[in-house]
Formats: C-alpha cells, sequence, structure tokens
C-alpha cells in the first residue's frame, strides 16, 4: 500500500506578495549599489570642478587623494539616510580596504610592469643575451655587448651559495628539531639572531677577513661565501619550522614499526615536509638572486663572461644594474632596466615554482 | 601459528618462545646519523658565533680610539680624523620609521582585507602578491622609486612643505611657492627613500598579520555574527585584539628589515652627513648606505669603524628582531598540530 504524501502540499498556493522580504543578512542590494556608485560619480564631478577649475591645483596624485576623501564624505552621508549606523561604519571601512588594497597592488604591478616595459628597449636586441660588454663602452648604443656576464655570474654566485647552505641549513634544522642534545636551545638562539645580520654586514664581514685580510681577489666565491652566511640561518629557520610541524604521531609510528631514528627521518620527516622544506629554499635562493648589497662589496664588477669563480672578478645581475645606474647615463640605465627585467623574471620563475610546490599537496601554506 | 600448550601433537618439538629481545640502544646508521647532524649544527653555531663575536671584536679598537664621540659626532671625515655616526643613525632610524609609518597602516589593512574582506575567489591571488612583493629584489623597488616614483613624491614633499612646513619635520630650506620651485631640494630625501623601503616592509608584515588574523577562534567570529555584528564589528572584537601580539610582532619584524636595507636606499638618497628632522629635504645618510659608499677606498683603521658601524646596526636590527620573536611566540601559544 503506498501513500502520496508530497501531492497535498504542491497544492497549497505560494503567498503572493504582501509579505516582507527580510533584508539577506550581508547581500549588497540594489539600494546599495545605487548609492556606491552615485557616491563615486558625484564626488568625481565635484572633485573635476573644485580641484581642477576653482582651486589652483594640479597633480594626478593630489585629484585622485581628494577624489577619494570626497567620495568618503559622499557616500557616508548618502549611506546614512537609509541606513543604522553599525552599517554605515561597515560600508565605510569596507570602501576603505577595498582602496588600500587596489593602491597595494598597484604599487607591485607598477613596479613589476614599469621595470618590464623599460626593459623592452634592451629586450629587443638579440644579443643583449649572448654577448658580454667586454670592449663596449657603457655608452654604446644597445645593439652593443650585453649581459650575458651578469646572468652567467649571477647562476655561478647563487648555485654555489645554495649548494653551501641548503645541506647546512637543512642538516642544522634537523640537529634542532630531530636530534636535539645540550647545545641545541643554544644553536637555535644564534641561528634565530643571525637572521638578523643585514646583509651589507656579511659583505663586509666576507671582504674583511678574506679580501683584505687573507689578500684573496674580489671573486664570485666571496660573493658565495657572504651570500651563505645571510642564507645558512635563513633556511635553517624556515627548514625547522617545517619540521616541526610534522605531527609527532607520524614519527611515532614509524618507530613503534621498528624504524631506526635515521630511517624515521629519511623515510617519514623529511617527505612529509617536503614541500615546506623546498618553499623555504627556493625563497632564499631568490634572495640570493636579488642580493645586491653583497656582491657590491666582494664581487668586483667584471665587464667580460668568465665562468671561474675563484681568481678572478665577477659580474653578476644586480651589481650590473647598480654599477649602469650610478653612470647616468641614458643608454646604461636602458640596459640596466634591461638587466632588472632578466632578474625580475628569474625571481618570478622561482616564484611560480613555490607557488607550484606547495599546492602540489593541496596546501595554503 | 604454532600451538603451544598441552595439547599439542606428538612428535613436534616444543620450544618455549622467549619473549624478542629488545635492544635499546642506536643501530650504527643512527651514529653516524646523529653524529652527523650534530656535527652541522655545532658547525653552523661555531662559524655564526665566530661572525658575531668578529665583528664585536673589530670593533673594540674603533671604540677605543674614538670613545664617546663615535656616537656623538656627526661627519665621517676619515682624512680628518673625525668620525662618528651620529647622523647616519638618525638617518637609519628617519627612513626605517618613515617606512614603518607607510607601511604599517596599509600591512594592517591588507590583512585584514585578506581575511576578511576579499571575496574567496581573489583571495589566494592576494596571499601569492604579498609573497611575491617580498620576493621581488630590493634593487628593483629602488630602481622604482628613483625614476618612477620620485617625480609623483616630490610634488607630494612640496605640498606637504608648503602646508604643513612651519612644522620641523616638514619643513624645506627653500621658497615652496616660488613659481619654478626647486624640485633638486625634495629629490634624494630620506621621505622617499622610507616610501621605497615601506614596499619591502608591507609584504613582512603583512605576511605575519595575515597568519595571525586567520587563526583568530572560528566559534568567536560567530558568535560575534550571531549577535548580530557587521564584518568590521568581528574584526574590532574578535580578530584584531585576538592578534595583537602577531601585529606588533610583524611590525617589528618589518622595522628589523628596514633598518638594514641597503640598495634601495644607497639608489635614492643623495649622501649628506648632517642630523636632521626635515625629512622632506634633499640629503641623508643610513648605515647601510654608509658602509656600500666608503668601503672601496677605505683604510684598515676605517674599515675598522666601517664594522663598528655594521656592529651597532647589527645590534639595534638584533635587539628589534628578538623583542618580535618573542612577542609573536607569545601570541601563539598552543597552536601546535598533533594526531
Amino acid at each position: 500500500m503506498t501513500t502520496i504524501t508530497s501531492a497535498p502540499v504542491r497544492e497549497v498556493a505560494p503567498p503572493v506578495g504582501r509579505r516582507a522580504i527580510p533584508r539577506k543578512v550581508q547581500a549588497f542590494t540594489f539600494d546599495d549599489r545605487l548609492s556606491l556608485f552615485g557616491s563615486l560619480a558625484s564626488s568625481f564631478a565635484l572633485v573635476t570642478i573644485g580641484y581642477d577649475h576653482l582651486l589652483d591645483t594640479s597633480g594626478i596624485v593630489g585629484f585622485l587623494v581628494c577624489w577619494y576623501f570626497v567620495f568618503l564624505l559622499v557616500y557616508a552621508g548618502v549611506l546614512s539616510m537609509s541606513n543604522t549606523r553599525a552599517l554605515v561604519v561597515e560600508r565605510l571601512v569596507t570602501a576603505t580596504l577595498y582602496a588600500v588594497a587596489a593602491l597595494v597592488v598597484f604599487a607591485l604591478g607598477s613596479a613589476v610592469l614599469y621595470t618590464f616595459f623599460q626593459g623592452w628597449h634592451a629586450f629587443v636586441h638579440f644579443g643583449f643575451f649572448t654577448h658580454d660588454m667586454s670592449g663596449v663602452s657603457p655608452t654604446a648604443p644597445l645593439s652593443q655587448g650585453g649581459i650575458l656576464q651578469a646572468i652567467a655570474g649571477t647562476v655561478i654566485e647563487v648555485a654555489i651559495a645554495v649548494g653551501v647552505s641548503l645541506p647546512l641549513g637543512i642538516g642544522t634544522a634537523i640537529y634542532m628539531s630531530e636530534v636535539g642534545g645540550r647545545w641545541s636551545r643554544l644553536v637555535q638562539t644564534v641561528v634565530e639572531a643571525m637572521t638578523a645580520l643585514p646583509e651589507i654586514l656579511a659583505g663586509l664581514f666576507v671582504y674583511v677577513t678574506l679580501i683584505v685580510d687573507v689578500g684573496l681577489p674580489k671573486s664570485g666565491l666571496a660573493a658565495s661565501i657572504a651570500m651563505s652566511v645571510t642564507m645558512v640561518p635563513i633556511i635553517a629557520r624556515a627548514s625547522e619550522v617545517a619540521l616541526r610541524i610534522v605531527p609527532r604521531g607520524l614519527r611515532e609510528a614509524s618507530s613503534a614499526l621498528g624504524a631506526s631514528h635515521w630511517k624515521t627521518v629519511r623515510k617519514v620527516v623529511l617527505p612529509s615536509a617536503r614541500s615546506g622544506l623546498a618553499t623555504a629554499t627556493i625563497l632564499a635562493t631568490a634572495r640570493g638572486i636579488g642580493e645586491t648589497a653583497i656582491v657590491l662589496i666582494t664581487s668586483g664588477a667584471s665587464s667580460f663572461l668568465t665562468f671561474n669563480p675563484i681568481g678572478n672578478p665577477m659580474n653578476s645581475l644586480p651589481l650590473f644594474i647598480y654599477t649602469a645606474y650610478t653612470t647616468h647615463e641614458p643608454v646604461a640605465i636602458a640596459r640596466a632596466f634591461g638587466a632588472a627585467s632578466v632578474l625580475l623574471l628569474m625571481v618570478l620563475v622561482l616564484f611560480v615554482a613555490t607557488r607550484f610546490l606547495s599546492r602540489e599537496k593541496g596546501v595554503a601554506r | 601459528m604454532t600451538i603451544v600448550g598441552n595439547g599439542s601433537p606428538q612428535g613436534v618439538q616444543i620450544t618455549p618462545r622467549l619473549p624478542r629481545r629488545l635492544t635499546p640502544g642506536r643501530e650504527p646508521s643512527d651514529w653516524i646519523f646523529h653524529g652527523l647532524a650534530t656535527t652541522v649544527g655545532l658547525s653552523v653555531l661555531a662559524v655564526t658565533g665566530a661572525i658575531g663575536l668578529f665583528l664585536g671584536y673589530q670593533s673594540i679598537p674603533t671604540l677605543r680610539h674614538y670613545g664617546w664621540h663615535f656616537f656623538t659626532q656627526s661627519n665621517w671625515l676619515p682624512e680628518l680624523n673625525q668620525i662618528g655616526i651620529a647622523a647616519v643613525l638618525v638617518g637609519t632610524a628617519e627612513v626605517a620609521l618613515i617606512a614603518m609609518f607607510v607601511s604599517f597602516p596599509l600591512a594592517l589593512m591588507f590583512a585584514l582585507f585578506i581575511t576578511d574582506y576579499a571575496p574567496p575567489r581573489i583571495k589566494s591571488w592576494l596571499v601569492s602578491a604579498v609573497d611575491l612583493m617580498a620576493a621581488v629584489p630590493s634593487i628593483i623597488y629602488g630602481l622604482w622609486g628613483f625614476f618612477l616614483l620620485q617625480p609623483h613624491a616630490i610634488d607630494v614633499a612640496r605640498w606637504l612643505s608648503q602646508y604643513l612646513g612651519w612644522l620641523p619635520i616638514f619643513h624645506v630650506d627653500t621658497d615652496p611657492n616660488a613659481a619654478v620651485w626647486q624640485q633638486s631640494s625634495y629629490t634624494g630625501s630620506a621621505f622617499i627613500a622610507g616610501l621605497a623601503v615601506s614596499m619591502m616592509a608591507i609584504p613582512l608584515a603583512c605576511a605575519v598579520m595575515r597568519a595571525v588574523f586567520d587563526q583568530a577562534p572560528l566559534g568567536e567570529r560567530e558568535a560575534a555574527m550571531a549577535l548580530g555584528g557587521t564584518r568590521f564589528g568581528v574584526a574590532r572584537t574578535v580578530v584584531l585584539p585576538f592578534a595583537k601580539g602577531g601585529i606588533i610582532g610583524g611590525t617589528m619584524l618589518a622595522l628589523g628589515r628596514a633598518l638594514g636595507e641597503t640598495a634601495a636606499v644607497l639608489i635614492i638618497i643623495s649622501p649628506e652627513y648632517l642630523i636632521k628632522a626635515r625629512i622632506l629635504e634633499a640629503g641623508t645618510q643610513t648605515i647601510s648606505a654608509l658602509i656600500a659608499a666608503n668601503f672601496g677606498d677605505a683604510t684598515t683603521s676605517q674599515l675598522s669603524a666601517l664594522l663598528t658601524a655594521g656592529f651597532v646596526l647589527f645590534l639595534i636590527t638584533l635587539t628589534v628582531n628578538t623583542c618580535a620573536a618573542v612577542v609573536i611566540r607569545r601570541s601563539r601559544s598552543g597552536a601546535s598540530t598533533d594526531i
């Protein structure tokens, strides 16, 4: 025997009109939209007349600032006609936060886009990437010479620095978080303190000890050593955080299955923390690539291509940018922006790699 | 499976099963592993500790030679034997404070926007934008500040000195109302350098603040919502009080970074060794820019003086960072993951 229970319900006619529809919580109604765009338009009109025609003022920055403040006033007035005070405050705060977000994103975007835009003059010359500056005067046109020596120098210096600081940094992190011991607390304190070391001081330290006291020439290796001094604490601390958040239950499970400590670390802890370790390494690498203060002091700017990091000066992208900038020649500055674009591209590639690695396991960092 | 007991069939040899002997103590591989990790940890400790001690040791001769004057003398004239860091200390503080003054509200509001206001679709993009901002090399911010920002910033600086010039910090020693105003009096100032440095301070502070805002207890957020609070109400009564420690800690971390910044400052400022409060006026100097500008033709004693200046900077950033670490650690009590 079957009974149909739903049929009678269907027959009830839906209530038509009349019923007061409650305002949806946090919804942006038509009224809200009108007051927002209306305020924007009216404040724009007001400021255009007042700022450009009535007052003796000019300039795009001032105009935008004035427009924004007049907008806030008008918006507050319009909203308070039909809303509670709490809602007016909420809308004003929202408007402010959107403006701040737009400002920050605009600042970042303008820095990135401006660099590429200015670097375009140098980018169109293919030789810019395949030649070095040996025998080319800084004022020579862009079709002569290039930044190959700086690209090669940056890659070699950063590769050595990462090769040195990655095992040391992760090894220290493993010592601090996995092995422990009498000294681990002190290691932690000192490593944390050394992350505060200004880069310029690391460079000066290497300059004074290796170049002035020992008498080594300015070289890529000296720059790599100074970079390692700043990178080891960064990698060690970030890796330690990545290892710390591996749940202790995993380690205990591995030990309970009879694995030795070394096996536990190698097969359980390190793989679990892989994305965190990779992020730490790549961010430290990005810092190393952009390191200006260190290469300025320790590496010496060569104009020729060299793959030998030991005996002779070695140029690098940040150093090339800085030395080209200090000449204040338009051509040299165009080259500086070309080199800056290459530098930014390298950082962007590393950055996308970081995103990819940290998203791989669905971890939102 | 062997059956042990009285019911076992005849002919099967019964051996009493002893419990497996546990071997406390380490396996050989563990000895090697522990030894290696300890060696790495201690050698890093030795090297980094030695660097700190070396810097401290190097500054003894300078401090002995110049004494207290090293901190009160504002000139840096090695050929006249006048060396002091009074002016560069003030300059460093000015640039860093301007950077913090600009970046603190921006970082705070941007972090709040990301956690509480941004539509979910763009939230992850904004998080990426903050990380990217931290990864952009400082020399690029320097070029940006010099070529793109400065032409606009000097207009703002002139406006400030026009209307607020009666305040000592906004005063500029030139006539701001002149028909053809002296643009070069406004370029290369601590103000513009501070703006460029704030681009590096924002992402550091913002990342810490965002992480702490995200940890604000969901129950309390929902409770505030259920009581009829707006998003701002929730932020004001739940999120911001909860995250007070993270806000302070993140700001101090950013301050530590701003104090030690070299490349951007070096590009923007025009060096001048003068103790002055006029932040809009051309000319200032910071410790790191001082080192970068003077190491090249320095004698041994001058290098020692530069190292001393750097060591003073290191002590300041160390203090700031340590305070930040303590504040952040306190604010995150009990935030651990465990199965």
